[in-house]
């Protein structure tokens, strides 16, 4: 280790600025403005400097010890945390000068470490963004009731960093409670943004409105709010005017126009307006009168029956939305009323159809405006032959998402999206690095020819919505297909896979996926040896999850290692026992290993399976706040030992 | 189902509802073999058992005894009505927005004025025989049955490459094309499409068949 250090180059320089460069490979270099060196230092990896003391600081030359208002300095033009997490691994006063410093905060599992350890870390931080339930909490798959809550972390922050002004929270446990929180503790709150919370009622936004006297952005993504009313728009004082952003998409109840039409004029820099779904369409031309500085608009229903005369003002009043770069809403939108969007199309880097239930032949035109679009969300009635315009007119296409229009399933579509659609916008779309591909049928022969056209992939998930569906031309199973994917696109980070998938097609992707950081599965293989594959072949990977496929045991308990260089693991339905649950713990103090089962657990045999596991690393141990449901080794310990006999 | 001996003992859970799969250990010799259980949050069908034309590995081969539970035919899929919890993945905030959508399309709004122009649109399934995929057709979009024939024809027979249908292929009943549509009526029965004014079919629609003439023989037969 001092030999890493001992490597520091000097090199005079004449120059007086502060020059900063973190290269991603390894090497750190910055110019003091006094005394004008440049520092040439190996970046610091975690795993070689982690066992530095002091004594080999003593060793360090005299250089490497900067006063610390100029390693302050030199910091603040460091905002990756990445870097920053490895600024603060070289030695104790770097450490300490990276802490008083960091303004953002990154906490990608609410659990993996305690809020009073992070509020002590970094008491000057600015932003706090943070994860609670893990993904697969989007679809059911997790009780109500396991965890998530932001309380915790609001309290130790309202505790020790009242100078917060962002929170970014997502699938979190927010209350009332919080909010108010919220408001009384930070005084110059600016930013939250709750994405798929839950937890919280209308009143709770009234008190954000009512007390944050400078706030910029409130953003409601997909959230289950109780809905009392519309009344807490009315809450924000007259003499709020910094409001940048402001996203209610998500509530159900109407508020007043005449409130909304008055934040608005007092609002001159507003960007961002998401309406919700009670927002008439006629309303909606009055309000983008009030703001034509609109770079981002979510619509309201757009279905009201209008004369012509209304027609005619909101065709004009979206012409003058000259600034506008991302659409969505459009909830309900009769085919007559899409000519009213074609003014804006050319402009347009963002369009989200998903929830605009037309047909293939009235999208067409849109599209085809469309040609600077780089992100398309569409409901799957944009059909094959739609997306084929997609791939004519998008050339700058860089993520797709088509939803499945049959809410209830696969006996509920309308359509059949097949892979051709994808195939063509593969082909027509050189930038496209981010895919999300609903469909009930697909191909070996298709994904070979998406990789091929596509290397440049970054995330593919395709949903094929029929569990188990072979290549509907050869019947076979999707592994060459997916061995394509992970063998052409390099740089592919996420994955979700579906269909017909033996053991092969994980083997394929242990040895392929190596930058392969989240991966998806369900219905898939055939034995241990797909997990194996899995946890032994991707390095890179941090989160895996898995539903309903056959395996567990064997290959947990011997790839347990990997699991702490790993987020998260995630296994519902499968066969992990008991018993093996049991043994993991003990051998892994790092991790959390949750056994989350409906069902009572003191009489399962070991052998018996387990509902679902998820086993997270972290430093905070076992949580505090564990319901009836979720069992640890910790919280339960008189059901113990494993008497499972594993080889 | 439970294949061979196992040290563990024989796995099942008290309150046995749901369907018990053992899955076999590939990785170790059969007297180490590991017996689960497993229980899945599907819908309560009993399992079909493996299809073996699996091209996995051969330790997998002693595998055929063992099920691996999860397997199901297309049809059994279709015939469940209680779906897979959390599939296909949806976000349920999504999944919650579109029912409502479906709902607010369905009912009619005594409130706003509704022209001819946006009449309530009236989806119904449609399927045909040989095509596991059904699908649905606004009947409103339609004056008569010509206009629907051909929308069906549009649908299913599917055109060939030079954009023209396959020559002769009409579904009204006149039996030259060898398919027959007909229609489930509100009381349950099985008639020819085509019998009555269009105004009356509408009103007692429930959902559509495309059949083959070998088929529909027999049962026009039966409703005559």
């Amino acid at each position: 280790i001092a030999g890493v250090l001992t490597w520091a180059t000097l090199l005079k320089v004449s120059h007086g600025h502060c020059l900063l460069c973190f290269s991603c490979l390894v090497t750190l270099v910055f110019v003091s403005p006094l005394p004008q060196f440049i520092y040439i230092i190996p970046k610091p990896s975690s795993f070689r400097l982690r066992s530095l003391t002091s004594n080999h600081i003593s060793n360090l030359s005299m250089d490497l010890r900067l006063p610390s208002k100029v390693l302050e300095h030199i910091l603040s033009f460091v905002d990756s945390n990445e870097d920053r997490n490895s600024v603060s691994l070289v030695c104790k006063s770097w450490f300490e000068t990276e802490r008083r410093t960091r303004k953002r905060v990154f906490v990608r599992n609410c659990y993996a470490v305690t809020p009073e350890a992070v509020a002590r870390r970094f008491p000057e931080t600015r932003s706090l963004t943070l994860k609670g339930k893990p993904h697969f909490a989007d679809y059911n798959l997790v009780p109500d009731g396991w965890g998530g809550y932001a309380w915790p972390w609001i309290e130790a922050m309202a505790a020790k960093c009242p100078s917060l002004e962002e929170l970014r929270l997502k699938r979190m446990v927010v209350t009332d409670e919080c909010l108010e929180k919220i408001a009384a503790s930070f005084k110059d709150f600016k930013v939250l943004v709750l994405t798929s919370c839950e937890g919280f009622s209308t009143d709770g936004l009234a008190a954000i409105a009512v007390a944050c006297r400078n706030l910029r952005e409130l953003e409601l993504r997909e959230c289950i709010v109780e809905d009392i009313g519309g009344d807490w728009l009315s809450y924000f004082p007259e003499t709020l005017t910094s409001l940048v952003s402001l996203d209610f998409s998500c509530l159900d109840s109407e508020v007043k126009l005449s409130d909304l039409e008055r934040l608005l004029s007092r609002s001159p820099n507003l960007k961002s307006l998401k309406l919700n779904r009670a927002v008439s369409l006629d309303a909606l031309g009055s309000l983008l009168r009030l703001a034509p500085q609109l770079v981002e608009l979510g619509t309201g229903s757009f279905s009201d029956k209008l004369d012509q005369e209304a027609v005619a003002k909101l065709s004009q009043a979206f012409s003058e939305l000259k600034e506008l770069k991302s659409l969505s809403g459009l909830w309900d939108v009769l085919p007559e009323y899409i000519p009213l969007l074609y003014s804006v199309c050319p402009g347009l880097t963002s369009l989200n159809l998903s929830y605009a239930t037309v047909q293939m032949s009235d999208l067409v035109e849109l599209i085809t405006g469309c040609s600077n679009l780089q992100k398309l969300w569409v409901m799957d009635l944009i059909e094959d032959k739609g997306l084929e315009v997609v791939a004519s007119s998008c050339k700058e296409l860089r993520e797709l998402r088509v939803f499945p229009s049959g809410a209830e399933g696969l006996n509920d579509t309308n359509v059949a999206m097949t892979e051709q659609g994808l195939v063509s916008v593969s082909e027509g779309c050189p930038n496209l690095e981010s895919v999300l591909y609903f469909c009930v049928q697909f191909t070996n022969a298709a994904m070979v020819t998406i990789a091929r056209n596509r290397p440049n992939l970054t995330c593919f998930r395709l949903c094929v919505m029929e569990p188990f569906a072979p290549d509907h031309k050869t019947q076979q199973p999707l592994d060459e297909g997916f061995k394509a994917i992970v063998e052409r696109c390099k740089d592919l980070q996420r994955l979700s896979v579906s269909g017909l998938l033996t053991d092969k097609a994980f083997e394929y992707i242990g040895t392929h996926g190596k930058k392969l950081r989240m991966l998806s599965i369900a219905f898939a293989g055939d034995s241990d040896l797909m997990l194996h594959h899995l946890l032994s072949g991707c390095e890179s990977l941090n989160k895996l999850e898995i539903r309903d496929c056959p395996f567990g045991d064997t290959a947990l308990l011997e790839n347990a290692a990997k699991l702490e260089t790993m987020r998260s693991l995630w296994m519902s339905s499968c066969c992990v026992s008991f018993g093996a649950c049991k043994l993991l713990s003990p051998k892994m103090p790092k991790l959390n290993v949750e056994v989350i089962d409906e069902h009572p657990l003191e009489t399962r045999p070991d052998s018996s399976p387990v509902e679902r596991i998820y086993i997270y690393r972290t430093l905070a141990g076992p949580r505090l706040d564990m319901p009836e449901f979720v069992w640890t080794i910790q919280k339960n310990p008189e059901i113990g030992v494993s008497h499972l006999a594993i080889k | 189902m439970e294949g061979g001996s196992a040290s563990g003992s024989a796995s099942t859970l008290s309150n046995n509802e749901n369907v018990l799969v053992s899955c076999e250990d590939s990785s170790s010799p059969a007297e180490n073999e590991l017996e689960l259980g497993l229980t899945l949050s599907l819908g309560g069908e009993r399992r079909v058992s493996y299809a073996d034309d699996s091209s996995s590995s051969s330790s997998l081969s002693s595998r055929a005894s063992v099920t691996a539970g999860i397997k199901r035919t297309a049809d059994s899929m279709a015939a469940t009505s209680g779906q897979v919890v959390g599939w296909p993945p949806i976000r349920s905030y999504r999944m919650n927005s579109m029912v409502n959508q479906a709902k607010t399309l369905a009912m009619e709004d005594p409130i706003k004025n509704r022209t001819d122009a946006t009449k309530m649109r009236m989806f119904v399934k449609v399927t045909m025989d040989g095509i596991p995929i059904g699908r649905k057709v606004d009947l409103n979009a339609h004056s008569c049955y010509e206009s629907l024939s051909n929308a069906l024809e549009e649908m299913f027979l599917k055109p060939k490459t030079d954009g023209h249908l396959e020559a002769g292929l009409k579904i009204l009943p006149d039996g030259s094309s060898g398919l027959v549509l007909t229609y489930e009526d509100k009381e349950g029965d099985w008639m020819l499409v085509g019998d009555v004014p269009w105004g009356m079919f509408i009103g007692s629609v429930k959902r559509l068949r495309i059949m083959k003439t070998s088929e529909a023989t027999g049962t026009a037969q039966m409703i005559l």
